[in-house]
């Protein structure tokens, strides 16, 4: 399965400029150059992508037509069937989801002496963490400070960040990583235990720490490892569908649903911690994702009807480079690291047309201008187009063996297609990657909901209008953490009255009179990849293929 | 379905079911065209979460064959099942309390002894792992051989599924990277002196005049910060005597 004949041609190109190109310095975008490249060819600025929500907190504000089809569409609870008064399960502190942030906090709020309940839509572990793979940003080094990457992080949010969260953010990182060195975790060093750092989109110092490319992989089996050695209840296949309120209008646990017997269950719970992710299975405009299978904007649609205000949630991250050919794995995330090791991005003639290593808004928007605007993109046989990413120069700037030794997960990944992305570049196009805002909290995780903290990509604020590599792995760890520590606490002192599902029964009212179009309900819970021809076959239509 | 469409389907057999799928669909994208809506045996979709390790035969081939779902393309006349879960036993234990030895993998996982060497492990390991000579090296108490041979495996089961002597190599795996980076790898002292300064409030002041500065006085710091060059090389972690 390697290149046609056509993509060799261009290839041909790449290798004649690559001497040349590898002593050429390509300056870095002004504030006015890089405004004029967003608002040109970044998706977030496209026509009609986007519409204002009718309903709740954020009425009025724009958010991606996708998520506001869910944010906007029934329950799948029907409130009245349900018996609150006797819940399956009571807990001090339930975390709801399946990644980092959620094993994170279970993991700080039983050592702080809460009863916990894990609860999960897939298996623990089945989540964006797990494929992270550049690596986890910390300021430890001499010559780095976290003021520095402090100011990194609100540049690259285009100063939209909440200054408490990203304090939170810099400050306990060098903590983090010192925890996960404790806790047994192989992240790169050198002989004398100096930690590998390189540089990633947008930082000033060198500070991206890894474990190979399956640095989120390695974190996720660390500390799942050590959760499960502590026994902390766990339900799979189990996730929640509604969080429940008191009469005082408190959190006061959730409603889950077995995706495997199809039946709903209640957990009564002091405090609540979501940790479900971001949302990148919607396909916003139709892009391709580097998302997880479970990726579905449940926390975002719980809590928004919970009464939660989200922030930002008209800023989406599309990761730069996304596999673009083979098509078996379209969309499938290259890690930035790649970049960070030396790779340059070039056009179908063998030339550059942007720094590497510019934040990932920029870089998405600057491929998707070569591509769409200036026709300098390669053609896959199948039609999609990408630009070259010319892996071969990380192993002739960093020796032979390099791309093997650093990126194995990607060297792998390409192998299993007949390419060798030591020998021959690969092509790349923007992804779906991440979800920039989500629910506002404070630097303790906490929401305006009494007892109902977010942790991770679901929370937003940390990271403004976009989020730098390397920092989602930091604020997973960062957040999760705390939200766990100030649960466990809160926790103790926390009275529930009366459970109710009234918000519930107030949202299915509002949704029934708007005329937007919306999902039969929400949350959505796992994607349908089914053709057209087996739905309409599942609702007994006649096929007229 | 069109007839020319047709020409580009292969026949596979999910579980011994037939269905005409596009060919070059990876099994996971098969299973979806037919019409599964997978619960089960379905995850990251990207090679990472182990999720959807997948055995197959050919028709007219007695080997056994194996894939994860969303890595692996269709082939005509396959018959594939996945395993998305397989029993396994995981042991309870306190890193922190343990030595980086011989003695501690095999009292906490003694059936590490039975290994037989047949390599069955290495045959099925959709990762091309070599499970066996890590488990050979987890016999000899070769910590950090067994932490670099596995760093790669995704716990996805296979290994576990076809082992006679009944391991559950991954979970033996795991206890010997985790006893590798507590016990054996060198302490990074830059993070433990960064923790001190950090302790110290080192860096409060100059945060909070980041935290209150006005708009443009940010972007102009944005601006004008140094950018440090990385050190020229990138050594990685020594874990083997190569």
């Amino acid at each position: 399965m390697s290149y046609d004949q056509a993509m060799q041609e261009s290839i041909r190109k790449v290798e004649q400029t690559r001497s040349a190109r590898m002593k050429e310095e390509f300056p870095l975008l002004s504030a006015e150059e890089k405004k004029e490249l967003l608002t040109t060819f970044h998706p977030d600025f496209k026509e009609g992508s986007m519409r204002p929500l009718v309903i709740g907190p954020n009425k009025g504000d724009r958010v991606p037509n996708e998520l506001a089809a869910l944010l906007e569409a029934p329950s799948r609870v029907q409130p009245s069937a349900l018996d609150l008064t006797r819940p399956d399960y009571d807990v001090d502190v339930l975390v709801i989801g399946g990644g980092g942030a959620r094993t994170a906090a279970a993991l700080l709020a039983q050592e702080h002496g809460a009863n916990v309940l894990i609860v999960t839509k897939l298996r623990w572990g089945d989540a964006n963490t797990m494929m992270a793979q550049g690596g986890i940003q910390a300021a430890d080094k001499e010559g780095d400070s976290p003021a520095r990457h402090y100011l990194d992080v609100v540049g690259g949010g285009q100063f939209a960040n909440i200054p408490s969260l990203v304090r939170a953010l810099v400050t306990d990182a060098p903590s983090v990583i010192k925890w996960l060195e404790d806790l047994g975790a192989m992240l790169d060093k050198k002989v004398d235990g100096t930690m590998v750092s390189i540089h990633g989109g947008g930082t000033s110092f060198p500070r991206m720490h890894s474990a190979r490319d399956y640095s989120g992989m390695e974190i996720m089996r660390t500390i799942r490892d050590e959760a499960r050695n502590r026994s902390i209840p766990c339900l799979e296949f189990k996730p929640a569908v509604e969080l429940i309120l008191d009469d005082q209008g408190q959190c006061a646990g959730a409603v889950l649903f077995d995706l495997e017997t199809e039946e709903f269950s209640i957990v009564r719970a002091k405090t609540t911690i979501i940790a479900t992710g971001g949302m990148g299975r919607l396909h916003v405009q139709g892009f391709p994702t580097t998302n997880h299978y479970g990726a579905t904007a449940d926390g975002l649609v719980m809590a928004y009807r919970a009464g939660a205000k989200l922030l930002y949630m008209d800023t989406v991250q599309y990761h730069p480079t996304g596999v673009a050919y083979p098509e078996q794995i379209v969309g499938q995330l290259v890690t930035e690291k790649v970049r960070g090791l030396g790779a340059q991005l070039v056009n179908a003639e063998g030339h550059r047309f942007v720094f590497e290593l510019e934040t990932r808004d920029a870089v998405s928007a600057a491929i998707i201008r070569e591509c769409v605007q200036r026709n300098l993109g390669v053609t896959t046989p199948t039609g999609m187009r990408g630009v070259w990413l010319d892996s071969p120069m990380i192993d002739i700037l960093r020796g032979p063996g390099t791309i093997q030794k650093a990126l194995p997960a990607m060297y792998r990944q390409y192998k299993r297609f007949g390419i060798d992305m030591s020998q021959e570049p690969i092509l790349v196009y923007p992804t779906q990657h991440y979800q920039n805002g989500g629910v506002a909290i404070n630097e303790w995780g906490e929401t305006e909901i009494p007892n109902l903290f977010v942790a991770g990509e679901a929370s937003g604020g940390v990271h403004g209008r976009n989020r730098l590599m390397g920092n989602s792995l930091l604020d997973i760890l960062v957040f999760g953490r705390r939200a766990g520590i100030r649960a466990a606490l809160k926790a103790k002192e926390v009275t529930l009255g009366k459970l109710s599902l009234d918000h519930v029964e107030k949202h299915n009212a509002a949704v029934a009179s708007i005329k937007e179009p919306h999902a039969d309900f929400a949350p959505m819970l796992l994607p349908d990849y089914a053709e057209a021809h087996t739905k309409q076959r599942r609702l007994g239509g006649v096929v007229t293929v | 379905m069109a007839v020319e469409e047709q020409r580009d389907m292969v026949s596979v057999y999910i579980m011994g079911k037939r269905h005409l799928v596009p060919k070059g669909l990876t099994i996971q994208k098969a299973m979806e065209y037919a019409g599964y809506r997978l619960i089960r045996g379905c995850g990251c979709r990207g090679g990472f979460c182990g999720a959807c390790g997948t055995v197959y035969r050919v028709a007219g081939d007695y080997k056994i064959k194996v894939g994860l779902a969303c890595q692996t393309v269709v082939e005509d006349d396959m018959y594939l099942t996945q395993i998305p879960f397989y029993p396994a036993v995981k042991a309870l234990y306190d890193i922190e309390a343990m030595s980086p030895t011989a003695e501690a993998l095999v009292s906490t996982y003694p059936e590490l002894m039975r290994c037989l060497q047949c390599n069955s492990c290495r045959k099925v390991c959709p990762q091309e792992i070599e499970v066996m000579q890590a488990m050979a090296a987890a016999q000899r108490g070769d910590i950090a051989k067994v932490a670099d041979l596995t760093f790669d495996c995704l716990a996805c089961g296979l290994c576990v599924s076809r082992c006679p002597a009944e391991m559950v190599q991954y979970n033996i795996s795991i206890l010997a990277r985790r006893l590798f980076g507590r016990h054996l790898a060198p302490k990074a002292e830059h993070l433990a002196r960064r923790l001190e300064e950090i302790e110290a409030g080192a860096f409060d002041q100059e945060i909070e005049e980041l935290m209150s500065a006005p708009l443009e006085r940010l972007r102009t710091a944005y601006a004008a910060r140094e950018i440090v060059p990385e050190e020229a090389e990138l050594v990685s972690i020594k874990t083997d005597e190569d």
